[in-house]
């Protein structure tokens, strides 16, 4: 049970990345294809770039997640993956530094003069990770990747054809899930025109994935039969009907202007296939490798859990503040607080002169920290003189940057 | 010693060299937005706070124009990060196969710190006129202190690297595996992570402000930028001189727990009682030649008696010693640089101190302007220092390096392929930081009414 449970954490994470993530790279995605349609092709760039917004970071911060529960809890599959992998990783990894650079950028991006021929870059970048990534789906799903040290072929380990099919799939749920978010973004921000037309390529690409999904389930059968069937039978099967069901769902709710529900029911479609993927697969992780054998010890498992359980006290209710704020369209638009009610003075309060008792004091703090460090061996003292540095530091800085900045 | 089982032994990799200056090249660009996650939070909130007790809407202005700048950098260095976690991976398989049940826990729980800066980081870059001013302020808090705790277990990690614990070796793999206390009841980490984080506010603090003083010496020196450089160069000018006494408790440690490190760092050949520091110079194989020589000081420094015995390199075969004027060589450079950095600090506190106002010399300014690119140089040589001065190990006398790399092919193509994307993120993240030194966003410019006034 103990063995089994980081799968959960890493199945919870890749399910998360997939669908908020992997929206942000659709999201790059229309801004290299969208048409003119109804809005034009400006307001669909600028409202596909708007997306990102403040959630971009915390979405990224998943595939932190996935690879170091991955790394903590089963070493050797890791090793052997990104091993194996190191090809598709790699294109992976430039998809992202473009991606994350277009997003710390977008400000400069729209005063920049050559500025379709950086967006373009950054838009193929959008299509580059999700591709990469979902070859290496293919990949370990289809025991392409043996253990050990780069021991699988680094070529048809993931050029393959369940690999390419994935790979493909993965842009497309992209695009699908972005176009589906950003009509929903349109729809609460009264954008009427944006609304449509995202509701158009939403509908568009959700039959387009659809297809390409189809395709993938008869590709997996021909080239990775036992996956295949495994995927096609039982537990599987159920997910994968989930999926569907998930996928047809968003289809007839975006086709009726029901936006936010559609958010869920294409979440839940890519949670399906994702849940799907495991199920088939158990209790292989890699070819010849259980998950209880590839496993880390018991400690090692517990600390996981516990570090896992803890922070997700703390992580659970920070990211439903940040999503009731952002999905509540809380930072869009202009200011809904006034500034400040007092008004400016320009006297400060803070710089007083500080008393000799003070300055004495933060003299003989810093003192005593240094002596403490540089002439004793103890921890303790050690510790003295870490506290006894930080409050003279702290002090001294209150001081310094508070006294009154006249100029010259 | 490094054979782990799984197909994870040592092999036989022709590119080892090009995997570690893949590794070192993406730890460079990585580590100054590292100082920038730690520093620059508590910056801005200073100065919203400022803004919050005085109402001054400089200060204000000042917050929400950093705090962009933050995002940013703070996306960068996201990226940075990710590739660091691939590369791990990709590059050093035998290392995370055969020990990442052992550290790998470091890394989870930095992963939640990641994610609470992440979150709020949001929060208070969106947050600017949406939230209750009070309540804003409050939302950049978490993005301070999990600035703290990643730094704190990231380093915790490479305090394990560099003074393993918490196993047993079998087979190669580590076994009978006490994640925690090899993490954090291991001594060895806290004088890293101290050295680390007040790094952090040395390199932003003179980055952002050696920005300010070019500013200055080209004529702009509004009342906005008076406030803007006293925030960062405080900082700046009281970590660099306290980086100078933890410096100092930095390499007590090495002396006790890496002697050989030590060794590299002074170039001493042989132990020796009474050892001499070298000033400069040139490490031939046995000795310093070409330095200046200051008798006695070396055991003076590192064990406070100027007779103590200090551990030369010959004390283990030359297989298992560092390259030494590569340690040798980032040592001085970060210590030179640091006692300049200290200076220039002492200078700015001296003359805020005792005049009550900012220097007024444009020498003062060209300084400032040349210290933020040297504080990297001595961050990334203080690095390179610890890291190089570790090899030929991975985990210091456990696994070597040359047992944790990846028997793939292809390693100078991924690294050229590197080269190119980061040069090119090196400019777009220039161009960047100019931002900083325009004028202030539209819509704001009712502040400036007060530029070049005295505040």
């Amino acid at each position: 049970m103990l063995a089994e449970l980081p799968v959960f954490f890493i199945l919870v994470g890749l399910v998360a990345y997939t669908a908020l993530a992997g929206a942000d790279f659709g999201a790059g995605f229309w801004t290299l294809v969208a048409g003119h349609g109804r809005a034009g092709r400006t307001a669909a760039r600028e409202h596909a770039r708007h997306a990102m917004g403040p959630v971009w970071e915390a979405n990224h911060v998943w595939l932190i997640f996935i690879l170091v529960v991955c790394w903590t809890a089963y070493p050797v599959a890791f090793a052997s993956i990104t091993s194996t992998l190191a090809a598709p990783l790699l294109l992976a990894v430039i998809g992202i530094i473009l991606r994350g650079a277009a997003y710390a950028l977008r400000g400069q991006l729209e005063a920049a003069r050559d500025r379709r021929a950086t967006e373009r870059l950054f838009a193929l970048s959008s299509l580059l990770t999700p591709f990469a990534l979902g070859t290496v789906v293919g990949s370990i799903a289809t025991g392409r990747v043996p253990p050990g040290n780069a021991q699988g072929d680094p070529v048809t380990s993931w050029l393959n054809p369940t690999s390419i099919v994935l790979g493909v799939l993965a842009v497309a749920t992209s695009a699908y899930l972005a176009a589906v978010y950003l009509a929903a973004d349109a729809h609460r921000a009264g954008e009427r025109a944006l609304q449509l037309d995202f509701r158009a390529r939403a509908l568009r690409a959700g039959v387009c994935t659809g297809v390409l999904a189809l395709i993938s389930l008869s590709v997996v059968q021909v080239d990775a039969g036992a996956f295949g069937s495994r995927l096609t039978a039982g537990g599987g099967l159920a997910m994968v009907v989930v999926s569907a069901a998930g996928g047809l769902g968003t289809l007839v709710l975006v086709w009726l202007g029901r936006f936010e529900p559609a958010r869920v029911s294409a979440a839940l479609a890519v949670a399906a296939i994702i849940v799907g993927w495991a199920v088939a697969q158990q209790p292989w992780i890699l070819p010849g490798l259980t998950i209880r054998e590839a496993a880390a010890e018991r400690s090692t498992l517990l600390a996981v859990t516990v570090v896992v359980a803890i922070g997700a006290i703390v992580l659970v209710p920070s990211l439903l503040l940040l999503f009731a704020l952002h999905l509540s369209g809380r930072f869009d638009g202009g200011a809904v607080v006034r500034e400040l009610a007092s008004t400016p003075t320009g006297q400060d309060t803070a710089g007083g002169k500080p008393t000799r008792l003070t300055v004495a004091a933060t003299v003989a703090c810093l003192g005593l920290g240094a002596v403490l460090l540089v002439f004793t061996e103890s921890v303790a003292a050690h510790v003295i003189a870490i506290a006894c540095l930080s409050g003279g530091a702290l002090a001294t800085f209150f001081h310094v940057s508070t006294l009154p900045v006249a100029g010259d | 010693m490094a054979a782990a089982s799984g197909g994870f032994g040592p092999v036989d990799q022709q590119y080892l060299f090009e995997a570690r200056q893949m590794q070192a090249l993406s730890l460079a660009v990585h580590i100054p937005l590292v100082c920038f996650g730690i520093a620059f939070p508590p910056m801005v909130l200073f100065a919203e706070w400022r803004y919050l007790r005085t109402g001054d809407v400089v200060y204000r202005l000042l917050a929400r124009r950093w705090s962009k700048v933050m995002l940013a950098l703070f996306a960068v260095g996201v990226v940075t990060g990710t590739i660091l976690s691939f590369e791990f991976g990709m590059l050093w398989p035998g290392f995370m196969a055969s020990f990442g049940n052992v550290f790998g826990l470091g890394f989870t729980l930095e992963g939640f710190s990641f994610f609470i800066e992440a979150i709020f980081i949001g929060i208070y870059v969106y947050g600017w006129d949406r939230l209750t001013p009070w309540r804003h302020f409050a939302s950049g808090i978490p993005v301070v202190l999990a600035g703290v705790t990643g730094a704190l277990f990231v380093i915790a990690v490479n305090g394990w690297m560099n003074h393993p614990s918490g196993f047993r070796l079998e087979d190669g793999r580590a076994v009978d595996v006490h994640p925690w206390s090899a993490l954090f009841g291991n001594v060895y980490f806290w004088h890293e992570f101290v050295h680390m984080y007040l790094a952090g506010y040395v390199v932003a603090g003179f980055l952002l402000a050696g920005s300010y003083a070019w500013g200055f010496l080209r004529g702009r020196w509004g009342r906005y930028e008076r406030a803007a450089l006293t925030i960062v160069l405080s900082a700046a000018a009281i970590a660099a001189p306290l980086q100078a006494v933890i410096g100092d408790w930095v390499a007590r440690e090495v002396a006790v727990g890496q002697p050989v490190k030590l060794a590299a760092l002074e170039g001493l050949g042989q132990s020796t009682a009474g050892a001499p520091e070298h000033l400069l110079g040139w490490y031939d194989g046995q000795r310093v030649v070409g330095g200046i020589e200051v008798p006695r000081m070396l055991s003076l420094l590192a064990f406070h008696d100027p007779n103590a015995t200090v551990t030369g390199l010959s004390s283990v075969p030359v297989t298992d010693q560092p390259p030494v004027n590569v340690v040798r060589f980032a040592f001085q450079s970060m210590v030179g640089i640091g006692t300049l950095l200290a200076l220039l600090g002492a200078l700015y506190l001296y003359v805020r101190l005792r005049r009550g106002r900012l220097p007024r010399s444009r020498w003062f300014y060209r300084g400032l302007v040349a210290a933020g690119p040297l504080s990297v140089v001595a961050l990334i040589a203080g690095w390179i220092t610890t890291e190089v001065g570790r090899q030929p190990w991975v985990v210091y006398g456990v696994m070597r390096t040359s047992g944790a790399v990846t028997g793939a092919a292809g390693i100078p193509v991924g690294y050229g392929t590197l080269i190119v994307v980061y040069a090119a993120l090196a400019i777009l993240v220039g161009w960047l930081l100019r931002r900083l030194r325009r004028v202030p966003l539209e819509g704001d410019s009712r502040v400036l009414e007060g530029r070049g006034r005295v505040g």
